[in-house]
């Protein structure tokens, strides 16, 4: 396929260093890489069923989709994007030189329809990610891929990995079996708290139901615009069930949601809840207040032409500018050249954005280290 | 307070002069459109009701926080629902606020979402000839719309047809909540109707489609589901574009009705953008999405954003576009819109007078 070349765009990359990239995605290679860490049923399973022939790629995410590698970022001929971390550490961890990067693996491990095939799928996606991308990179951290559509296989898998700080978050695609803030999900959101693993919801979908209310569209690239949208249900969906209230603790992060919706999100919302507030009595809080307590966003991909300014003007009606978090989206193409965040940031909004709202986000990347040297 | 208590404390330095776009007509009783049906279909909806995708034949999934979704104050004395009574619809709304004219949106009984297809095109049928018989005839100010059941591409375009040349009929309306996006084929007879008879096609929130609310699935809270309304128009508007339809059809207008106004720009952005990584998929759309929102997308401006500070609302009118907005109250309901203070920014008397008035004068082409 005929690719558009990216342009020049001239930036330096060393302006980075130190940052942490909150959205990088592994990709695992083929099923094969994952049974070792199937127990004996599911491994005789993966040759029954030959379950190994399956291409768990997401519909959301087109392997050969412009927008799921860019073009100079692409691998050898018949590899899979994002499969070798010798490229990440070409692409993004030795060019830019961030102090950690988080990696979020999108996969089928957490959409099968089978509660118990996904429960060992993501176990199995966790300890390879573990095995072959954390213990090869100190500066790599990791999203727990969950099967969430049962919270307590969910919580199971959370569990397991409570101890390894090396985990900072707990992974959901905004678009899975129910609206994030439903009851039967609280499990899940309470033990985060307690570990204070931030829920990351990355953009993607389990299609249980149509990528928009009016239907199915016809093309990828209509599927890939609605994520917005579904975004900002989730936010008033968790937001109206009281997930907030009951769990103050808690952080959401948006993975690759855009941004610019926000400032409509919240003008509606807060209008709405004026409104109808009567039917959530917990929601005591305007909804713009409760995103700026609650909320993060990583900032690839920027879905504007005045990128520096939609941002500028994001944080200006938002009236926060701890919101935004510094995302690569490695190896999606959102952005040419070393331009991940877009030039004319001023420099304290830079540094806020790349290095320290993501410490005030996830507490585990500090307390990484330490927990390693007493695990030494 | 009603609005005739706030016209008698207003200065009348500024002359009110308002095309409503946006105005929901009532029936006192379901007898009404007797005259205008078939016997047939009035004993189809005796014995088996309104058959619809969701849960409750004759009420919303999602129960609304006033009754009938409407002002407290729009009960008429003799009785009847909001939105029934001619004589207070003048009393409260058309007379004080200068309205001359006013857009009929009728959404009772939802014929375009029926699952039933010849019962939903009887419907709008009747429902038409009521516009006009109960409404339209008895106050000139008023204008009907032509409800379409767009399931029914057929059924559709002969009434589209019939009502073409009617100068009663200012517009095709449409619920968004379809069975496939509206941009879809199988709708583009509607369009090419809407076309050969000079009639912009509006989209008003509303209908039930059977497709969840969200992407991720159904809102549990009414908070929600109002929420979700926008995102049903952005889906309609990318669909149009996306399917080609403005490419098909160059001369199509649409109105996107009550789905708010924050969104619009940052939609515009967020299209731009993607369709330029992944136009390979789509070479029908030949031009940046913006460019054909600007082009054949207006926009009524009920319920109006309330984004802070006055400067942000006229930054958002000018990214969308000041000629793109009609002017709209949503009477008789409960987030209705005063023409004289929902625009919560200075304008200056000729910007309220175009976002009032002129644009959807010459939108609609009314020699008034």
């Amino acid at each position: 396929m005929a690719r558009e070349q990216p342009a020049e765009v001239t930036d330096r990359p060393m302006r980075y260093a130190g940052a942490i990239d909150c959205d990088l995605h592994p990709a695992v290679p083929s099923m094969r890489a994952l049974l070792p860490y199937l127990d004996d049923y599911w491994r005789e399973m993966v040759s029954v069923r030959a379950l190994d022939r399956l291409n768990l790629s997401l519909t959301s995410y087109p392997q050969n989709a412009a927008i799921s590698c860019r073009p100079d970022w692409l691998p050898d001929a018949g590899a899979k994007p994002g499969t070798s971390l010798r490229a990440m550490q070409e692409h993004v961890l030795d060019r830019y030189r961030p102090r950690f990067g988080i990696l979020n693996c999108l996969y089928g491990a957490q959409v099968f329809h089978s509660e118990d095939m996904a429960a060992a799928f993501c176990r199995a996606t966790n300890d390879w990610i573990r095995d072959e991308w954390l213990s090869r990179d100190p500066r790599l951290r990791a999203s727990i891929m969950i099967p969430a559509h049962n919270s307590e296989l969910a919580v199971a898998e959370i569990e397991r990995r409570a101890d390894d700080f090396r985990f900072v978050q707990v992974l959901m695609l905004v678009s899975g079996e129910m609206t994030l803030g439903r009851r039967q999900l609280w499990p899940i959101y309470r033990l985060a708290e307690r570990l204070e693993l931030p829920i990351g919801v990355h953009a993607g979908s389990a299609y249980r139901y149509a990528p928009t209310p009016i239907g199915w569209p016809s093309y990828y690239v209509e599927d890939y615009i609605a994520q917005s949208a579904a975004f900002e249900n989730q936010l008033q969906s968790m937001i109206a069930e009281g997930v907030f209230a009951k769990f103050p603790r808690l952080k959401v992060v948006a993975i690759e949601s855009g941004l610019t919706w926000l400032s409509g999100y919240i003008w509606r919302s807060d209008k709405t809840w004026k409104g109808v507030r009567a039917e959530v009595p917990w929601v005591t809080r305007a909804p713009s207040e409760i995103v700026r307590d609650h909320v993060r966003f990583t900032v690839q991909p920027i879905d504007a032409s005045d990128e520096c300014e939609a941002v500028m003007r994001l944080v200006d009606h938002m009236k926060s500018d701890d919101l935004f978090l510094f995302s690569t989206d490695y190896p999606h193409w959102q952005f040419d050249g070393d331009a991940a965040l877009p030039p004319g940031i001023p420099d304290g909004l830079f540094r806020k954005i790349t290095i320290e709202n993501a410490l005030a986000t996830y507490p585990r990347l500090l307390k990484a280290d330490r927990a390693m040297e007493i695990a030494r | 307070m009603s609005i005739t208590d706030v016209e008698q404390g207003q200065s009348t330095k500024y002359k009110l002069q308002v095309i409503d776009c946006d105005i929901h007509p009532a029936m006192t009783s379901w007898t009404e459109v007797h005259p205008y049906l078939e016997k047939r279909w009035i004993e189809h909806l005796s014995v088996y009701g309104s058959h619809l995708r969701h849960a409750f034949s004759e009420a919303l999934s999602h129960p609304r926080m006033s009754p009938d979704a409407a002002r407290v104050d729009a009960y008429p004395e003799e009785g009847g629902p909001p939105g029934s009574s001619l004589k207070l619809m003048q009393k409260q709304h058309l007379d004080p606020n200068g309205v001359e004219v006013g857009m009929l949106i009728p959404l009772r009984w939802n014929p375009g979402s029926q699952r039933n297809l010849d019962f939903g095109v009887a419907l709008t049928r009747a429902m038409n000839t009521w516009q006009v018989e109960r409404w339209v005839k008895q106050d000139s100010r008023l204008r009907a719309s032509v409800l379409v059941a767009q399931e029914d591409t057929q059924g559709s375009v002969a009434e589209i047809d019939a009502r073409g040349g009617d100068p009663n009929f200012t517009q095709i309306l449409i619920l968004p909540r379809t069975d496939e996006p509206i941009g879809r084929r199988r709708y583009w007879p509607i369009f090419e109707a809407a076309v050969r008879n000079n009639l912009p096609i509006t989209i008003h929130v509303g209908g039930t489609g059977g497709h969840a609310s969200t992407a991720g699935g159904w809102s549990s809270y009414y908070m929600e589901e109002h929420h979700m309304v926008a995102q049903a128009m952005q889906a309609v508007v990318t669909s149009l574009i996306f399917e080609g339809v403005f490419e098909r059809f160059p001369k199509l207008r649409v109105v996107i009705m009550e789905g708010g106004l924050g969104w619009i720009p940052s939609l515009c952005g967020r299209m731009d953008k993607h369709w330029n990584r992944l136009r390979s998929e789509v070479p029908h759309v030949k031009r940046p999405p913006s460019e054909y929102v600007r082009d054949h997308v207006w926009f009524t401006t009920q319920p109006m954003e309330e984004t802070g500070s006055a400067a942000t609302l006229l930054d958002l009118f000018d990214r969308i576009g000041w000629d793109r907005l009609l002017f709209a109250t949503d009477y008789p309901h409960w987030d209705y819109d005063d023409p004289r203070t929902s625009f919560k920014a200075n304008l200056t008397d000729a910007q309220r007078h175009q976002l009032l008035y002129a644009n959807a004068r010459k939108f609609y082409g009314f020699d008034v």
